[in-house]
């Protein structure tokens, strides 16, 4: 067993209980144990000094790629669960596009126990909704929410034609698990390289429209309503959907949103050069679609942040712009992203943290445990920051195997200085005390 | 003897040039474009000489790189090479070891390694030769990338237009055809704008994109005009560009007969531009689709000006890229 860890005298954030004061946490037996502003009670533990310091549940990403198993030179569950740990998140969904995909109870078996001897922070996987993500016929949804699968989601395929997600969103009320789709018309999109707007039309490059994702996700939403069942909206990018969830919310449609630390921070401009670190799907949108996001965020439209963390090797984006893959290898990166957001004002710093514990929490619901707060009694996930440090993006010192971001080289205001999962600490800044 | 040839040849380059690679125009500076310009004039110069050749590149090697097939702009530039003394060879992509599988990084790697100098290329997907510049240290001369630039047909269509007219400024340009696929397109307008002049785009909606005309950051400003006889009114520079027969099959047009009889450039939508109005393709010309055949082989017709004017400005080009390449 661990010895004990007393987090000491730092600014401990917790939207799970409403709480923004400054004080010490104790972790004994890989659970918080007691938390105050005085002294602890007495016993044997190493101290964490947290002075200065934000002390927050463990973040939780609910949308990764670890490409494990199939494209283990991308990521693997050992390598990514490490960049999770460096980026203070102690528990990340990871989705099932991988080799096989995962739309059976073995391979979602395979997840849990490379995860279990190889990872370093809670892996939780996400289920296929259709067998071998053909979009044919619906994977045994009961076998594999048995097995632990915590969505359902043929995300890196999208938009299921409608008559499956119709059947997809309907049956999986049976076991209360979202349906997570990733909203692109592909037809609409064929061939698409970034945003549809000026800077495309500058570039040469063939458009993704707003459209596209508007469409599929009015389409979902209606599903959803017609079905009862849980649509989750992967990604949301454009205000159009921002403003379609709003409306579905208020009218009571069972629906949850995620935005991506990129696509609330990052513009098309970014694109600029034939910058392929910046190619992702759906694409770096506008200032007008980055207002929308983050005013979704503030009004609870969107729910939650999540990476979409889609490492690539480094081969996999040199080269064309049109034959590069798309994806942000994003969990590295993404607090001190989204730190940018609360230093210019945008957003308050515990509505931030909840979106990345409390709210995914909420997603995952109790049967993994208590996660996303610091209640005592609940898992020791906890995530120690420093909201002022400044540090320059290196992917050299990524522990993910992806060093694809737009990010290389850009000062980012807020670094994870330990991350402790179970009671355990599992990344540890050199400055950390 | 070498030297001496040279100076009667052509300007030096000035601090005016400080590129290392031609990627586009859309940076390209109203002094650059003078520069390139007279010295295309130095050129044609030589060009008019009963032996059209100076020294100038000597010991310099140009290596073609071709994606996409190229009958006058490849050849434009072998002889531009040749003539300035270079040796030129050439690499296609069909004939070479891309068709197995090769990287651009790879092949435009073993071309520098071959003792390439400069590597002109053209390509299929837009970026490919900013992706190729970051990687060698030859210099690369875009030919033509996807939908994106042409910069050095640019140049040479906006170098035959000013040898007709005392002056660039406030001509009226219109553009008309495919824009939203065309390179051309997108390079002419970055240079005219630059020179000067004021541009109005003319197409079918679904082959202009949107984008274009309204004002922004990343587009120079420019007229949007859907009805060819509304946009011909009072011009001084027409431009039609070539229709790709397989923007119907894609849908972006009902029918190439419907594209003839809304977007041609006939002989009396003609008699609305300015009487004097030039009129330029970029080639190769589907007579009878997008432009009349009377026109084409008519008194205000460039194309042939256009052709022969290709190979002095990719001297002109070539001769102060060497030149900024000693320094």
């Amino acid at each position: 067993m661990n010895k004990s860890l007393l987090i000491k005298g730092g600014r401990i954030i917790d939207p799970s209980q409403k709480i923004d004061e400054v004080g010490s946490l104790l972790i004994a037996e890989g659970k918080i144990s007691w938390r105050g502003k005085g002294e602890p009670p007495k016993g044997d533990y190493d101290i964490l000094d947290a002075g200065g310091l934000v002390v927050c549940p463990g973040l939780i990403d609910l949308h990764s790629h670890l490409r494990e198993p199939g494209y283990e030179e991308k990521e693997t569950i050992a390598s990514g669960t490490k960049a999770a740990a460096r980026g203070g998140f102690t528990t990340i969904a990871c989705m099932p596009n991988t080799n096989p995909p995962l739309d059976s109870q073995t391979a979602i078996e395979y997840i849990k126990a490379t995860a279990a001897a190889e990872g370093v922070v809670r892996v939780l996987p996400i289920g296929c909704i259709s067998k071998g993500r053909k979009g044919k016929e619906l994977t045994e949804m009961g076998e594999l929410a048995a097995a632990g699968v915590i969505a359902f989601s043929d995300d890196g395929e999208p938009a299921l034609n409608s008559y499956i997600m119709r059947q997809a969103l309907d049956y999986s009320r049976a076991f209360s698990l979202p349906v997570t789709d990733h909203c692109e018309d592909i037809v609409l999109t064929k061939d698409g390289q970034m945003n549809e707007g000026v800077v495309s039309a500058k570039l040469g490059l063939r458009g993704i429209p707003n459209a596209a994702e508007d469409i599929i996700v009015a389409r979902d939403l209606a599903l959803a309503q017609l079905t009862g069942g849980w649509i989750h909206i992967a990604h949301t990018t454009t205000k159009g959907a921002v403003e379609l969830i709003r409306r579905a919310k208020e009218k009571g449609i069972n629906v949850t949103a995620e935005a991506t630390p990129h696509h609330l921070t990052l513009t098309e401009e970014r694109v600029i050069g034939y910058n392929t670190n910046a190619k992702v799907n759906p694409p770096l949108r506008t200032e007008r679609d980055i207002e929308a996001l983050i005013e979704g965020l503030n009004d609870n439209t969107i729910d939650i942040i999540a990476t979409d963390h889609a490492p690539h090797t480094e081969g996999d984006k040199l080269c064309e712009f049109a034959k590069a893959p798309f994806g942000i290898s994003g969990l590295e990166t993404a607090l001190g992203s989204l730190m940018g957001l609360v230093h210019k004002k945008k957003l308050s710093l515990p509505a931030l943290i909840a979106k990345l514990t409390y709210e995914p929490a909420k997603i995952l619901g109790d049967k993994r445990g208590k996660l996303g707060t610091l209640a005592v009694g609940a898992e020791a996930d906890v995530t120690v920051f420093d909201p002022e440090r400044e540090w320059v993006v290196d992917t050299k010192e990524f522990a993910s195997k992806g060093k694809n971001t737009p990010l290389v080289g850009e000062k980012l205001k807020g670094k994870v200085i330990a991350t402790i999962y179970q009671g355990k600490i599992v990344y540890k800044d050199e400055s950390a005390k | 003897m070498t030297t001496e040839q040279i100076k009667t040849v052509a300007p030096k380059p000035t601090p005016v040039w400080q590129r290392h690679h031609i990627l586009d125009v859309d940076d390209f500076s109203r002094e650059e474009i003078e520069l390139v310009f007279n010295t295309t004039t130095a050129m044609k110069e030589v060009l008019s000489r009963p032996i059209k050749r100076v020294p100038a590149l000597r010991g310099k090697t140009l290596i073609t790189l071709f994606y996409e097939p190229s009958t006058r702009t490849r050849l434009s530039f072998e002889l531009a090479a040749k003539n300035l003394g270079a040796d030129a060879a050439s690499l296609s992509a069909t004939a070479s070891s891309v068709t197995k599988g090769e990287s651009l990084i790879d092949t435009v790697s073993t071309l520098q390694a071959l003792g390439a100098d400069i590597i002109v290329m053209r390509h299929p997907q837009s970026g490919a030769p900013d992706i190729a510049a970051q990687y060698v240290k030859a210099s690369i001369v875009n030919a033509g990338d996807g939908w994106h630039a042409h910069p050095t047909q640019a140049l040479l269509d906006i170098y035959t237009i000013q040898e007709h007219k005392e002056s660039l400024k406030g001509l009226k340009a219109v553009i008309i055809g495919d824009i939203l696929h065309s390179r051309v397109a997108r390079s002419n307008i970055w240079a005219m704008t630059t020179m000067g002049m004021e541009i109005t785009l003319c197409g079918p909606p679904t082959l202009l994109p949107n984008e274009m005309g309204k004002e922004n950051h990343h587009l120079p400003p420019t007229n949007i005009e859907h009805d060819i006889e509304r946009a011909l009114d009072g011009a001084d520079v027409v431009m039609t560009l070539r229709l790709q027969l397989e923007r119907q099959q894609s849908g972006l047009l009902p029918s190439i007969r419907e594209y003839v009889q809304l977007y041609q450039l006939t002989e009396a939508r003609l008699g609305l531009a300015k009487p004097d109005a030039l009129v330029l393709h970029p080639g190769p010309v589907n007579e009878e689709i997008e432009i009349a055949p009377a026109i084409v082989h008519g008194p205000q017709s460039l194309i042939n000006e256009q052709v022969a004017n290709g190979v002095a400005v990719r001297m002109a080009l070539l001769y102060i890229l060497a030149g900024s390449q000693k320094q």
